[in-house]
């Protein structure tokens, strides 16, 4: 087996030396009646070649971003990745290393995770970040066990304009420990006064924004943050990175955690995972965030250096009075992140967040005009919106997929009285003539539809 | 070993040094050298009403936590707030300008024969 | 040029990427976006009102940079990395061709299902073969990482008990757990009883007798042990807990001990998780992602995360009609990505391979520890599975502390083993050198364990002070957790 360096003669040697006469020596302590009797019913191993042949047979059975044009967001981006990302990451040094344990042969990893922590504070304008967590649904898991724990109370406000598979996932990992998940109406996709006045009392620990929102609408958050902050209860924002070189940044209006999905920042979308959690929190907080942080000290020689810091927060001290069970360091994603950010700066995340919402108006603003198309909610739009059809919706997808467009993602699924709309999601990558053909495209479709 | 005389002692580290009916209370020479380099405590708020044997506080080093017990029931009425910016002061004079809080004992004739005297806690320490 | 300028070249600092920035400088061009005044409407309020403060540099500045960096990292393709319980193993080059195939890597999740028949094709078949693997008759891929799975195995026992009418209050662990048990416990809802390990290092069936109750939801342990033994009245114990009614849980991440050898499922336990990072080599990335998928039992299917990958027809789809699901636990379906790699190893092992692994495992552990116990104290000295913990008791009489012996070793190239854990082992060192070691760099960490042991005698102020060849030297962890630095612009 080309993995397994030692020969049947190397491990003859080694067992004479340890004077064992055969593995079966060493596996006694096993029971007979728990050994498995037979071989397990897997086939043989393949060569290389035909390993990558049934891989491949498998991949091309799927329609991919790059065989088509996809305009799916809702929580997973198709944003360019540059190349050197891949390769850089790719450095066996970043990718076959483990958690930084020993930080002075881990200096490397420890680096870029300050870096990353650092670009995460400042594109947030927040004072911690951390890269431990799995993704965005995640972040928001571990950001409403935070405001439990900091406030004491067990009252959590989701508006109902955040990403519902965010709000299941923090519903899921919160209730054990009496969380409840309230929701909060909206208004034409905006934030209603009325229903979050309503919402708010004595026992909510935290109330929950999106910010570009899941319709794609962005909204001034101060005023609503300042009145959570009246209440009691900590601000926890979900924002989009991307967006953050066009945007103002919720740690400028006071939020307390902004979390997000790292998702965009340089990693493929890779049907929903590995992604990146963000988690930024105020000072205030930073004794109770979850995962791993490093933090810069110096050496025996003075020299500086990085080490894993805070670290009796985590499970491996503190155990059952950790304030997390995260054991992961979300590095690769994290380092890919990194690198992301240090290649775009904030010309290129800028010029991005730009070509977002510039290409998400002109297709918005042209679908308005085909009849038969009613776009929803008003208000300044990021990189998505959503639109309803006078059409039965898996017909109109199945219609665009034969064409060689993924067109956007029924919200019927998010069970949100919206069946008949589509969120579309339009990044910097769609160019003018694609944005045209799906118009085009939709407006053929919708007469044919008709006649 | 640094155990001194004029102190009494619990089972589990902490030192008291009683005056009246009031009681200075820190963490053992020992526990500090077990603990290694304390980094953070988190100390008592002054009006906390604490119990005998209950914890009041924690006291974390770099890879290692420690809760601090109240050696007796009471109101804190001080705390070392030094220690927020000096937690190394624990290490450096853990039974000087390292204290922790005091305390305001309230059933301090009934408690005390709980805690132990000098040479039971070496006795303690040496097992 | 010669080895002491070798290193200080290596010791020499590297600047922040913020301290290399210089105005006007990007590493990405951007394409002109498409005509539209939607960027200028924007309402002054939502404007950034100062840029964030990223670097500026070149894309070629961007990679020299970074591969400055990388260069102070150890890692596997390096050199020997023996942490225990972490089963760092190679990590197959053609795993990572795999995951990055456009076909897998471009797949946005909520495509329809007619268009990733091959990405499900994926998941399924990797669930079916570790259902084999295991012994058991249903998996979730969702979880994130094998903390996570632990958590949701929980949430799913809870659900399980809850519908029993008692969701119960407590869950068992021994003392020699790993931290995220303990942790995952209580975010699930259950208080932690610690159970003391036997004499033997095993699990002491007379102590759990007296601690199980209907008040008991669940008993998790990891099999083979975090010492590497293998529990060998594993039977017994589950049938005891079972026998109150309770569940048992096995942590997975020392399955790469049993592949083809025995299966958790006929041991009786209920549920496990798989670290695929680990048993199924899919890198670790400087400690993520990883990937933790639980098996279950028949009776916890119905439990298991939304949604789950069937088979209609020859149609695979995701079923949601699930109504006694626990929910999501991840945003969408788990690390897909992880899923492809482990799935190209399974095929590229095979069954065969996989038994392979196993006994070369146990062998090379087993090798180590015949081999340094001369020099190192073996606290349970009997054959043990893929891992091995020693103890620094000897060394620390003559005042060498096993943090001493584990920096010493990076001056050898060699990462150290885990340390100070389990927690049930004075100065533990736990040794875990996987298959993928050949017997020529386990003889050399031999000697290099032997001659450390010889400095703890004739030289130990030369361990106290190591590393000296090393990026960095020993670091103050003390100073940067009392004056926190954790960010490159303080204001």
């Amino acid at each position: 087996m080309r993995y397994i360096p030692n020969t049947p003669d190397d491990r003859e040697t080694m067992m004479r030396e340890i004077g064992v006469s055969s593995v079966e020596d060493l596996l006694k302590p096993i029971p007979k009646s728990l050994r498995l009797s037979r071989r397990l019913n897997l086939p043989n191993g393949l060569s290389e070649q035909d390993v990558v042949a049934a891989m491949t047979a498998m991949a091309r059975k799927n329609l991919d971003s790059v065989s088509c044009t996809s305009f799916l967001g809702a929580g997973s981006y198709d944003h360019y990745v540059p190349t050197a990302i891949s390769d850089l990451a790719g450095r066996s040094e970043f990718l076959t290393a483990y958690t930084p344990y020993q930080p002075e042969v881990s200096q490397g990893t420890l680096q870029v995770i300050y870096e990353f922590q650092s670009m995460i504070c400042e594109l947030f304008r927040m004072d911690a970040a951390n890269a431990s967590l799995y993704d965005g649904g995640t972040a928001l898991a571990e950001a409403v066990l935070l405001a439990q724990g900091y406030t004491r109370r067990s009252r959590i406000i989701c508006l109902d304009n955040v990403h519902p598979h965010y709000r299941s996932v923090a519903v899921t990992l919160g209730s054990p420990l009496g969380i409840r998940m309230d929701g909060s109406p909206h208004s034409a996709g905006h934030i209603s006064a009325t229903a979050l006045e309503n919402a708010l009392d004595a026992n909510t620990a935290a109330v929950v924004f999106q910010y570009p929102n899941f319709f794609g609408i962005i909204e001034p958050l101060e005023p609503w943050i300042r009145r959570v902050h009246d209440a009691g209860a900590l601000a926890i924002v979900i924002a989009d990175p991307i967006a953050m070189g066009v945007l103002e940044p919720p740690g400028s209006w006071g939020a307390d955690i902004v979390i997000g999905e790292g998702q965009a920042l340089g990693n493929p979308q890779s049907y929903g995972g590995p992604y990146l959690g963000l988690f930024a929190a105020s000072d205030k907080l930073i004794r109770r965030m979850p995962g791993r942080i490093v933090g810069v000290t110096r050496d025996a020689d003075g020299r500086r250096g990085y080490v894993l810091t805070l670290q009796t927060r985590e499970q491996h001290i503190r155990r059952d009075k950790a304030t997390s069970n995260i054991c992961t360091n979300e590095g690769l994603c994290a380092t890919r992140a990194a690198m992301f950010l240090s290649l775009v700066g904030p010309q290129g995340l800028r010029q991005i967040g730009e070509g977002c919402m510039q290409g998400c108006g002109y297709l918005r603003a042209k679908l308005a005009k085909v009849p038969g198309v009613e776009v929803l909610f008003d208000g300044p739009h990021f990189k998505e919106f959503a639109f309803r059809i006078q059409a039965d919706i898996p017909s109109f997808s199945k219609f665009m997929a034969d064409r060689g467009l993924l067109p956007g993602i029924p919200l019927k699924r998010f069970g949100m009285g919206l069946d008949d709309a589509l969120l579309v999601a339009v990044t910097e990558r769609r160019t003018a003539a694609e944005l045209d053909r799906y118009v085009e495209l939709t407006a053929s479709f919708l007469k044919g539809a008709k006649a | 070993m640094n155990i001194p005389q004029e102190l009494l002692y619990t089972k589990d580290h902490e030192w008291i040094r009683i005056e009246g009916d009031t009681a200075i209370v820190g963490v053992t020479d020992f526990a500090q050298g077990e603990l290694g380099d304390v980094v953070f405590v988190q100390l008592p708020e002054v009006g906390a009403k604490i119990e005998q044997e209950k914890a009041f506080g924690t006291i974390e080093a770099v890879k290692a936590v420690a809760d601090v017990y109240a050696p007796l029931s009471g109101e804190v009425i001080a705390v070392n707030s030094e220690l927020n910016d000096h937690p190394e002061l624990m290490n450096q004079d853990p039974y000087g300008k390292g204290w922790i809080a005091k305390i305001k004992a309230s059933k301090l004739a009934a408690e005390k024969a709980r805690l132990l005297n000098p040479s039971a806690y070496a006795d303690l320490t040496s097992a | 040029m010669k080895r002491q300028q070798c290193i200080q070249s290596l010791q020499k600092e590297i600047p922040l990427v913020f301290e290399l920035s210089r105005p006007g400088r990007i590493g990405y061009d951007v394409p002109t976006p498409v005509p539209s005044d939607s960027f200028k409407s924007v309402p002054s309020v939502l404007r950034r009102s100062t840029p964030p403060r990223l670097p500026e540099l070149s894309e070629n500045l961007v990679m020299r940079h970074y591969t400055n960096l990388s260069v102070r990292n150890h890692h596997i393709d390096r050199d020997f990395y023996p942490l225990g319980s972490c089963t760092m193993k190679y990590n197959p080059r053609v795993n990572e061709h795999m995951a990055a195939h456009p076909g897998f890597a471009s797949l946005h999740p909520l495509q329809p299902a007619v268009t990733v028949q091959g990405a499900l094709e994926v998941m399924y078949r990797l669930s079916e073969a570790l259902k084999e693997i295991t012994g058991f008759d249903a998996v979730t891929l969702q979880p994130a990482a094998g903390a996570q799975g632990e958590l949701t195995a929980l949430l799913m026992f809870r659900a399980f008990h809850k519908k029993q009418g008692n969701p119960r209050r407590k869950v068992i662990i021994p003392d020699s757990a790993h931290g995220t048990n303990p942790a995952s416990i209580v975010i699930a809802g259950y208080e932690v009883v610690e159970l003391p390990s036997g004499p033997d290092g095993l699990v002491n069936v007379d102590a759990l007798k007296r601690i199980l109750n209907e008040d008991v939801a669940a008993l998790m342990l990891t099999n083979p042990n975090t010492l590497g033994l293998f529990e060998s009245r594993i039977e017994e114990i589950t049938s005891l807990v079972h026998g109150v009614g309770g569940l048992v849980y096995m942590d997975g991440a020392n399955l790469n001990a049993l592949l083809g050898i025995c299966r958790p499922g006929d041991m009786g336990f209920d549920a496990c998780h798989i670290n695929l990072h680990k048993t199924f080599s899919t890198p670790h990335g400087g400690g993520g992602p990883g990937s933790g998928p639980v098996a279950v039992k028949r009776h916890l299917e119905p439990f298991l995360p939304l949604p789950v990958v069937t088979r209609q027809n020859d149609l695979l789809e995701w079923d949601w009609d699930r109504p006694d699901s626990i929910g999501r636990v991840l945003t969408f379906f788990g690390n897909y990505g992880v899923h492809v790699r482990a799935l190209t190893y399974l095929l590229s092992m095979g069954g065969n391979g996989l038994h392979d692994v196993s006994e070369v495992a146990i062998l090379n552990a087993n090798y180590l520890r015949v081999k340094l116990r001369e020099a190192y104290e073996v606290p349970f000295d009997r054959p043990s599975m893929h891992e091995v913990v020693l103890s620094g008791d000897r060394q620390k009489a003559r005042g060498v502390r096993t943090t001493d012996i584990a920096k010493r070793l990076l001056d050898y190239g060699v990462h150290p083993p885990t340390v100070y854990f389990p927690l049930i082992v004075h100065e533990a060192l736990m040794i875990e050198p996987t298959e993928s070691e050949s017997k020529e760099t386990l003889d050399e960490f031999v000697e290099i364990m032997l001659q450390i042991d010889r400095d703890s005698v004739e030289n130990p102020d030369l361990l106290k002070a190591a590393p000296y060849t090393t990026p960095v030297r020993r670091l103050d962890e003390a100073a940067a957790a009392r004056a926190l630095d954790v960010r490159y612009f303080k204001d």
